[in-house]
């Protein structure tokens, strides 16, 4: 390697080293402009900038929303009054995973209300709270998630767990705190795939 | 298995093969409609297509979607077309099969559709839980992008189309046709008055079509079979194939496509398996949560859009919820409250008001702590939220309540007067 290489290489971490404390609006630039690209109009990128900037610590700061009010041209004003309408945005800190149990009509039928209870002993907190460890913060919600046939359902950070009974609740607490990947968490015990949820003899 | 009385469509290969690969959904004849809708067919020739087949909104409207495309006005404005993947209706969860299961059959559609009104861009509006299906449809786009099947001068022809994924973030209402595209458009997905429809003045006020996943997703085959081979499934008035959602007291729960006017028999006891082993049939919401009950006398029902209708019910999302002698009635009713109240915008008076107090009269009521006093005022709502407000939550919040308290009056009487539930395994009352 040649000294020009090396110090260009050195330069290159020292970027790097940079980029990483740098917010996240200017380490994606690029996937920002795309997104506010693919519009007619770029306040119509405010959800999905919202987004972005909850993937990124896991809420959405004041930060956030001073700087995404000024890309986009509208004032802070608007930007409360349009993320609040909205009940997945988090506003506060909140733990690495979000579970969300359903307990629209459904749900609620097969048991939803025995799932938050077992779920609220396994994390030790309440419905709203997060668990000592900072993993996981606890909620429920009266909106039907669309998986009434895995009744009693749950979503962690959006990722879909069908038929949740207290054992298998249980399982996916274990799994996570493991390290598990939650996608692939979703995927493998999730039961999502059509007539995954029907018992033996049905 | 499919069962016998199961006609799959749309479905057709999901659970089999891996539909999200272009290369499997090409192998059952996928993107053979767009080819035939672009090549063969002019736009007009694709409306009315679609219009002969009389191809009813499948979002819970019912209204015919060739119709709903001929209101476009030709002035030279952009043209946008939105489709409507916010699913949140209770009890309904076929879209999201489609989806996730069958993502090139809704981009095909889209794509068709989207020629026959010459939309200058095309919008999927996903409700903020389908984080899968966001990502199934993304990589879907990105596919049909590499085969031309999207973006400039798509199979060489001058159409070119490009299809926007947008995820929503946890509202009802923005499955409210203008309050998605009040969302859409970046503000609070709060719905407008109509008219102007979205038709005249929709997406950043240019005509706009809003189509639900599943009314597109039938597009392809109308062009690629034809209006006559549509016409010749379901009933009269209700042609076409139908995604039912079964939940609830039964066997087999899920998503089955079945011809529009299979009796409410046949789905519940023989497709979904029957009810739970001893259980008895009580009622069963055919069409979500805003859909009135039905009853057992109803169990030869030809469900379709305008029988179910005539029943005093609607058939709606054909979110078809069963329920058995173990569910309490005005505890159902405390549920769809709570969700109504939180799920109101808040900007007209009748419904904020309405659904809070609906959701506070029924919570004492369910803790034995009402009074028949507080059933009359609930039953006076009726009229109160109807028709008094910008879009319809406030009319369809409170029909179920409204059913039930005709037909299960004895349960609420139950609740005050007895301070106990009849439901047969009897969920306590509990004390305050």
């Amino acid at each position: 390697m040649s000294a020009e290489n090396g110090r260009a290489g050195a330069e290159r971490a020292m970027e790097n080293g940079a980029a990483q404390a740098a917010p996240w609006w200017e380490r994606r630039a690029e996937d920002v402009e795309r997104l506010i690209g693919k519009y007619p109009n770029s306040r119509s990128a405010i959800m999905g900038l919202f987004w972005m900037a909850q993937e990124e610590r896991g809420y959405v700061s004041d930060e956030d929303l001073n700087w995404i009010a000024d890309k986009l041209g509208l004032t802070r004003g608007y930007v409360d009054s349009t993320i609040t309408f909205y009940s997945l945005y988090h506003l506060q800190p909140v733990g690495k995973y979000t579970i969300i149990v359903c307990n629209n009509v459904i749900c609620g039928l097969k048991g939803s209300e025995g799932l938050v209870q077992e779920l609220e002993r396994l994390l030790d907190v309440k419905v709203g709270g997060t668990s000592a460890d900072g993993l996981f913060t606890l909620q429920t919600t009266g909106e039907c998630i669309a998986a009434c046939d895995g009744a009693p359902a749950l979503q962690i950070n959006q990722e879909y767990f069908h038929k949740v009974t207290p054992e298998r609740a249980k399982l996916i607490i274990e799994r996570l705190r493991e390290g598990a990947e939650l996608e692939a968490l979703s995927e493998e015990i999730g039961l999502t795939k059509p007539g995954a949820v029907w018992e033996e003899g049905d | 298995m499919a069962h016998p009385l199961e006609m799959r469509v749309l479905t057709q290969g999901i659970g089999e093969v891996d539909l999200t690969r272009i290369e499997n959904y090409e192998a059952q004849g996928g993107y053979a409609a767009l080819r035939k809708a672009l090549k063969q067919m002019t736009p007009q020739d694709v409306q009315a297509e679609v219009k002969k087949a009389n191809l009813r909104g499948r979002g819970g409207a019912g209204f015919p979607a060739g119709v709903k495309w001929g209101f476009l006005p030709d002035d030279g404005r952009p043209r946008y077309l939105a489709c409507n993947g916010d699913e949140s209706e209770p009890g309904t969860f076929n879209n999201r099969m489609l989806i996730e299961f069958n993502p090139h059959l809704l981009i095909e559609g889209i794509l068709i559709a989207a020629y026959a009104v010459r939309a200058s861009k095309s919008f999927i509006y996903l409700r903020g839980e389908f984080k899968k299906g966001a990502r199934v449809l993304e990589d879907a786009i990105e596919q049909a992008r590499a085969k031309g099947y999207l973006g400039d001068n798509i199979l060489g022809t001058d159409f070119s189309q490009e299809i926007v994924v947008h995820r929503g973030a946890g509202a009802y209402i923005c499955g409210e046709e203008t309050g998605l595209l009040s969302s859409l458009e970046g503000g609070r997905g709060e719905p407008r008055n109509k008219p102007p429809f979205p038709a005249v003045a929709g997406l950043y006020g240019m005509p706009t079509v809003v189509n639900n996943v599943e009314t597109l997703c039938n597009v392809p085959f109308i062009v690629e079979r034809g209006a006559d081979w549509f016409l010749s499934i379901g009933t009269e008035n209700s042609p076409g194939t139908k995604l039912f959602s079964v939940s609830g007291m039964v066997r087999r729960p899920g998503n089955y496509e079945l011809p529009l006017g299979i009796t409410m028999r046949e789905l519940i006891f023989d497709v979904a398996g029957g009810l739970l082993p001893g259980r008895t049939l009580k009622a069963v919401q055919p069409g979500g949560a805003s859909s009135p009950v039905l009853l057992p006398e109803h169990l030869d029902l030809p469900l379709d859009f305008d029988t179910v209708q005539k029943a005093g019910s609607i058939l709606g999302t054909a979110g078809v919820m069963v329920f058995d002698e173990t569910v309490c009635m005005v505890r159902t009713a405390l549920y769809y409250a709570d969700f109504f109240s939180h799920e109101s915008c808040g900007q007209c008076t009748p419904c904020r008001e309405g659904t809070a107090w609906t959701a506070r009269l029924l919570r004492k009521i369910e803790r034995g702590q009402g009074t028949m006093e507080d059933v009359e005022v609930l039953k006076s709502l009726d009229t109160l939220m109807s028709g008094t407000t910008i879009c319809l939550l406030s009319d369809f919040s409170k029909t179920f309540l409204m059913s039930v308290l005709k037909h299960f009056p004895e349960e609420f009487e139950a609740h005050i007067k007895g301070r106990a539930c009849l439901a047969e395994q009897p969920q306590e009352v509990r004390s305050a």
